[in-house]
């Protein structure tokens, strides 16, 4: 009974706060009268409304909690181990995708979205998840690429393809000469500088007026050819549509950005698995486990965390410039504080250092909100309710299970001879 | 018996708090020196300031004739010096495996193979749990794995930074077994500090006191046993 008691008083202070929050919310609401004031009105029926349910919320989930069976490891594993077969199964859905029947250009644009941030996670993953370097201004290499591309286009009248590199290796040089400064910073220190970082690099854009064309952006930014094959819907010789003798339709440029995008979200994971079964990409990890054992067992550290800033920089570039590409247009806006939160939050989510978990995190982060649309004004609030019940539900991100890099040896049986061993 | 280790007159601060005075101790080729003391008295800080972190304020370090006292610490381990630091220190989240591998980071890959054959024989345990993740080793099977990830880099000294601690009897024995079999087998030469006196100056040819960050007995094991300074301070009365 003092059980029942508690959660009632619990339940109580929930919604109490809810109240106070509510209150202005949907309690008061402005208006305009018939001769164009302002008008304040009361909504009683809907603020109660609201604070009973969350009452009613909190109690149910209170309930629950006391009566709900005990967890089962497997669920978490099984998130993992489906990896194996998910993984390849999306990868072919994401190959045939733009040829699916009822596809249309704005799914496939879409789907042009969500990889590009998850191309962006798997950088990120690089620095946060393997090398464990908080890096809350990632965005800044984003805005590198997308500006090295957007400059070297407009100025020197270079295409995608030859900018592509350049933007990858200018984004390196500047994750080199950000981590630099922050070799000795830990933790929410160097998270603190990273993030500092992403903001000089934006308002700098911003102020750079003569370079940059500041908040007015750059514009005419070319869109990529395949092979010197332009997509324009004017058709014609020279153009996608005249070569192969079809007729032009936007949908044939919509498909090809979604193939480079999708080649270069595959080329960033393939390097980073690659990478993380190299000596390199296993320092990283011991990194982000014990910098100091690290250091006694003979690893460069200054070296380690500078390849880190660098490749996880360069992949920043490289989807930088394809967003520039992209859009065709690029400004300061596009590249502020909020575009690091969401992808370091598709790396959380996901679970820092799986790569799977990030393609999850991105199409729940990316694709939700997108979905929906339709609602409207409760859009982010369905959003933020449901990555608050990811994190109850996963706090440590989709998944958190770490497959080791090398697995030559089993696990044998233990003899009754070595028992004795090792029972400290 | 030729030098290894030299230690000249070094003093280590924390900021301005001095934690070794003077101190000089000598480790020669295919000894095993110990060195004892009571919590705080040092140890640890001497063999971090080996590894030049924190580096020694002045005096210097001689290994094999070079002064590596100014020398970066992952040069310092790849001079041949490798060290099993203090609380174990693997990396909770990889394999024993990778933990090996990466003990392995500085060697030439053909030494890989001959130096993990040495150390699953010197530690069969490490074999069975060869997948599994470090941080789900017991302290006895995580002290093994840090003196296995020291030896997988083929080391000339090894630096061993209270291999007992937290360990049952029968583990710290195996383990000081294990050290003394790889000193008469291999001629690896060894600096061991403890907190275990009774043990280590058992185990080591010869042994040095630290009090309060400055030596204050040197001598050899049989010696420093005998005496009753250190029979009172660190064997009787309980260590």
């Amino acid at each position: 009974m003092s059980r029942l008691l508690r959660d009632v008083k619990d339940s109580g202070a929930v919604a109490f706060m809810a109240l106070l929050i509510f209150a202005p919310f949907l309690g008061l609401q402005l208006g305009d009268s018939d001769s164009g004031n302002l008008t304040l009105s009361t909504r009683p029926a809907l603020l109660a409304a609201a604070v009973g349910l969350t009452f009613a919320a909190r109690f149910c989930f209170l309930l629950w909690e006391a009566h709900r069976p005990p967890r089962i490891p497997a669920l978490s594993l099984g998130l993992a181990k489906s990896g194996k077969y998910a993984a390849p199964a999306l990868l072919i859905f994401a190959i045939v995708m733009p040829f699916l029947p009822g596809i249309k250009n704005a799914s496939i644009d879409l789907g042009v979205l969500i990889m590009t941030y998850v191309m962006l996670g798997w950088g990120l993953n690089i620095v946060v998840g393997l090398a464990g370097l908080l890096d809350l201004g990632y965005v800044a290499f984003y805005a590198v690429g997308a500006y090295s591309f957007g400059l070297l286009s407009t100025n020197f009248g270079l295409g995608f393809w030859e900018c592509l590199p350049l933007a990858g290796i200018l984004a390196a040089c500047w994750g080199v000469f950000l981590g630099f400064p922050v070799l000795r910073l830990r933790g929410d220190y160097l998270a603190i500088v990273t993030l500092a970082f992403g903001e000089i690099i934006r308002l700098v854009i911003t102020n750079w007026v003569s370079l940059t064309g500041g908040p007015n952006g750059i514009t005419d930014i070319p869109h990529p050819t395949l092979f010197g094959l332009k997509f324009s819907m004017a058709g014609g010789p020279g153009s996608f549509a005249g070569f192969f003798g079809i007729t032009p339709s936007p949908s044939q440029r919509i498909t090809y950005l979604y193939y480079i995008i999708l080649v270069l979200a595959l080329l960033t994971n393939w390097v980073t698995l690659r990478l993380r079964r190299q000596p390199l990409g296993r320092a990283w990890e011991a990194l982000r486990e014990d910098e100091t054992a690290c250091r006694s067992l003979g690893i460069n550290v200054r070296n380690t965390k500078l390849t880190a800033f660098a490749i996880g920089a360069m992949f920043g570039g490289f989807a930088g410039c394809f967003f520039a590409t992209r859009q065709a247009f690029i400004s300061p806006d596009s590249f502020t504080f909020m575009e690091s939160a969401t992808v370091l939050a598709i790396v959380v989510l996901g679970g820092a250092g799986s790569q799977f978990g990030v393609v999850l995190a991105a199409c729940v982060m990316i694709g939700v909100p997108e979905l929906l649309q339709g609602l409207q004004i409760y859009r982010m609030l369905i959003f933020g309710a449901a990555l608050v019940v990811i994190m109850i539900v996963r706090p440590r991100g989709f998944i958190s299970t770490r497959r080791p890099t090398v697995a030559l040896g089993k696990a044998k049986p233990i003899s009754a001879d070595l028992i004795a061993q090792g029972q400290g | 018996m030729s030098n290894v280790l030299s230690i000249q007159n070094i003093s280590t601060f924390y900021g301005p708090i001095q934690a070794l005075r003077d101190v000089s101790l000598e480790v020669n080729e295919g000894e095993i020196v110990t060195l004892i003391g009571a919590n705080g008295a040092g140890k640890s800080t001497l063999m971090m300031t080996i590894f030049g972190q924190p580096r020694a304020k002045s005096g210097a370090i001689l290994y094999r004739g070079e002064n590596i006292t100014a020398l970066p610490t992952f040069q310092i381990a790849r001079r041949g010096i490798a060290q099993s630091p203090e609380g174990r220190r693997v990396f909770p989240r990889m394999s024993v495996e990778e933990n090996l591998l990466m003990g392995a980071q500085v060697v030439k890959y053909a030494d890989y193979d001959s130096q993990l054959k040495m150390v699953l024989e010197l530690f069969p345990r490490l074999e069975e749990r060869f997948a599994q993740r470090a941080g789900t080793l017991s302290g006895g099977e995580q002290q093994m794995l840090a003196i296995g990830r020291a030896l997988m880099s083929k080391p000339k000294l090894l630096l061993l930074d209270e291999p007992s601690l937290g360990l049952a009897p029968l583990v710290i024995k195996q383990i000081f077994g294990a050290i003394r079999s790889l000193n008469r087998e291999t001629g690896l030469t060894v600096l061991l500090v403890e907190q275990n006196a009774n043990q280590a100056l058992r185990l080591a040819h010869r042994g040095y006191v630290l009090v309060n960050g400055a030596l204050t007995m040197a001598g050899t094991g049989a010696e420093l046993l005998a005496k009753p300074e250190i029979r009172a301070a660190y064997l009787e009365g309980g260590h």
